[in-house]
């Protein structure tokens, strides 16, 4: 796999509070390029306090934080606008802009940045829209007239507008359905194979640590307790893990996909 | 990174394409773009290759525009596979391009605009319709309140007391600094007025009348309620509405509460109880004012003031002043639930709907007490 040089994110000792209330703690987490990782963790750990911390929405109260070897807690105003240019973020509920269609939304980073003629706009929108497997017509739809599922697919387009080296997605799948989900992680899964992405995914979904992952870290006790392949993780003596793979729907998810943490083969997404 | 761009050679009937540079968006794709579709058209009925052993980098953008010279809109024919007519390049780059093949668009086309005048006509009788499905609607909620207010009235059990001293707290109490002090300098305006024209004449003791009668008859009530349209009308519609977004509404009906009853009602019975209170405070606060600039510019003494006023100004005055404020607090609490009852879809929406709450609640205000002057001009009072 890929060497220690190419560690894309790396977290060292990072301490984040809300007040008295201490989320993270002596917290390391390395993120290596090209790959899936998964971060799960119950509800409160602070799995998304730790994404908005590492793209720099919420300070950090101790540590060190390398984004592309830019040091998000340090850097200024100019380098992380750099970061962010090489960043795509899908955010739970899609945050898309309500007043824009959701051509207007996946253009908006495009716009933002590059001043393009308006045909190459379209087809690039076009492209975007078609690569998420949204239909064609919902190019011109507000997000208040999309589905959840649809909402999500539009927010991954913005989030890819740029060709981004990285994605974050917060919690992708949940609020699907099962199908959705699935088409989901096959989607993120083969984008990440024909765009070379590298993708960090929050998720409570044990389905997509099959389908998807290549690496799973798990967060509990304000820190990353485990964090290699699933295999491995779920061998962790850990009781949360022990409950969250063992339970009722863990035991489903590995009837279901088998004991191999490799993934679902690779279909091209209908378009 | 190297620019991107290509070199274009004719051979018989086919067309060479050399790329070369870093085909990344970034770099100046946009720049080239009408050069490709312009190689796009030309090659239409001759053979295509483009050679891709001078490529650097490639994106998705990159991979697109290739792909869209190459198949013109799906009108090139005889295309065998997805990477028919691409030569060299290495795997990640034939990849891409590939892929990129599945998720290119027809041509789109735009559609043709109509003229400005039909666009023009269409918004006039759009916002034509909306107006009369808007004011009916309106009357209708209007009726639903008035109902819904009767019924709760006369099973007393069913008014939510909490919930309405909750709401007179919120705008009636806590707005009585912001009213009182904007009364004051009201009054103040009106006296310095006064003193200025009324002087010019040796009539200085009548900024006693011009203040009692402005201050008690229009200005009180009238500014107070436009400030509580904007206050508190728009406030409800924010709440209402944002509670609608969130499905709450949608749940109490299912659990099986009434929102007229929960919601609408307490909001507008506050409303109605708390504007007198408010308009009152503001028409004596606007006399202290008036009597306050009265000394001090004119040496009118307060006591000659209060005489003055006790005389002159008919108790009248007082009474049709406040006798608007309940209609005004209606009339704002309906508008402004009404609003927040029809946001839908989006958070944009909420907004819009919370100007539209302020703009028509202000209106219908000032209707309202025009109405009322003429009531009481034929009335004679």
């Amino acid at each position: 796999m890929t060497d220690a040089s190419n560690i894309i994110i790396s977290v060292k000792g990072l301490k984040t509070a809300f007040g008295d209330f201490v989320v993270h703690e002596n917290l390391d987490l390395d993120v290596r390029e090209g790959e899936i990782i998964a971060v799960v963790g119950g509800s409160g750990t602070g799995k998304s306090v730790l994404m908005r911390t590492i793209l720099g929405l919420n300070p950090a109260r101790e540590g060190a934080i390398r984004v592309f070897d830019t040091d998000i807690l340090k850097a200024d105003e100019r380098d992380l606008h750099e970061v962010d240019l090489q960043v795509g973020v899908l955010f739970q509920s899609g945050a898309l802009f309500s007043s824009m269609t959701v051509l207007e939304n996946v253009l908006a980073p495009v716009r933002e940045h590059l001043s393009l003629p308006w045909e190459l706009q379209r087809d690039l929108g076009a492209m975007k829209i078609a690569m998420v497997g949204l239909p064609r017509d919902a190019a011109n739809k507000f997000p208040s007239e999309l589905s959840g599922g649809m909402r999500k697919r539009a927010g991954l387009a913005r989030a890819l507008a740029m060709d981004p080296k990285l994605v974050f997605l917060d919690e992708p799948t949940a609020g699907l359905d099962p199908i959705g989900a699935a088409k989901f992680d096959e989607l993120i899964v083969s984008l990440k194979d024909s765009l070379g992405l590298t993708v960090f995914i929050i998720t409570h979904d044990l389905d997509t640590l099959y389908a998807a992952s290549d690496r799973v870290a798990v967060l509990a006790d304000r820190k990353v307790i485990a964090v290699g392949p699933l295999d491995e993780v779920r061998e962790t003596p850990h009781p949360w893990i022990q409950e969250y793979f063992s339970g009722p729907r863990g035991r489903a998810a590995l009837k279901s996909n088998g004991t191999v943490s490799g993934r679902m083969p690779e279909k091209s997404d209908g378009s | 990174m190297n620019a991107p761009g290509f070199i274009r050679e004719e051979r018989d009937d086919t067309i060479f394409v050399r790329v070369e540079g870093d085909w990344i968006l970034e770099n100046g794709l946009g720049r080239i773009d009408k050069a490709l579709r312009q190689l796009s058209m030309d090659s239409l009925n001759q053979n295509l290759i483009i050679d891709l052993d001078g490529l650097g980098l490639i994106d998705t953008t990159g991979a697109m525009m290739l792909q869209r010279t190459m198949r013109h809109c799906g009108k090139r024919e005889s295309l065998t596979d997805l990477l028919h007519g691409f030569q060299g390049g290495n795997g990640r780059q034939r990849k891409l391009i590939e892929r990129a093949a599945s998720v290119l668009e027809d041509c789109p086309v735009d559609a043709p605009r109509p003229s400005q005048f039909i666009i023009l006509l269409d918004r006039v009788g759009r916002s034509a319709e909306n107006m009369i499905a808007d004011g009916l609607a309106i009357t209708s909620f209007l009726g639903q309140t008035l109902v819904t207010l009767v019924r709760v009235l006369s099973q007393p059990k069913k008014l939510r007391m909490t919930s309405l001293v909750h709401h007179m707290e919120e705008s009636g109490l806590n707005a009585t600094l912001i009213v009182g002090l904007m009364s004051f300098m009201i009054g103040a305006v009106v006296a310095f007025m006064g003193a200025k024209i009324l002087s010019q004449f040796n009539a200085s003791i009548f900024t006693v009348e011009l203040i009692g009668i402005s201050v008690l008859r229009e200005f009180g009530v009238l500014l107070t309620a436009i400030l509580i349209a904007g206050r508190s009308g728009s406030a409800y519609t924010a709440q209402l509405g944002s509670m609608n977004l969130n499905e709450e509404i949608d749940a109490m009906r299912v659990i099986g509460i009434d929102p007229m009853e929960a919601l609408v009602v307490p909001r507008v019975l506050a409303m109605v109880l708390v504007l007198p209170a408010l308009a009152f405070i503001a028409a004596m606060l606007g006399l202290l004012g008036g009597a306050l600039v009265s000394w001090t510019v004119m040496d009118i003494s307060p006591a000659l003031f209060l005489t003055r006023t006790q005389d002159a100004i008919v108790i009248e005055n007082f009474f049709v002043g406040l006798v608007k404020a309940p209609f005004f607090a209606f009339v704002i609490a309906v508008i402004g639930c009404y609003q927040g009852m029809s946001v839908e879809g989006s958070s944009e929406n909420l907004g819009k709907r919370t100007t539209m709450s302020v703009v028509q609640s202000l209106f219908l205000v000032i209707v309202i007490d025009a109405m009322f002057a003429i009531l009481f001009l034929e009335l004679d009072i």
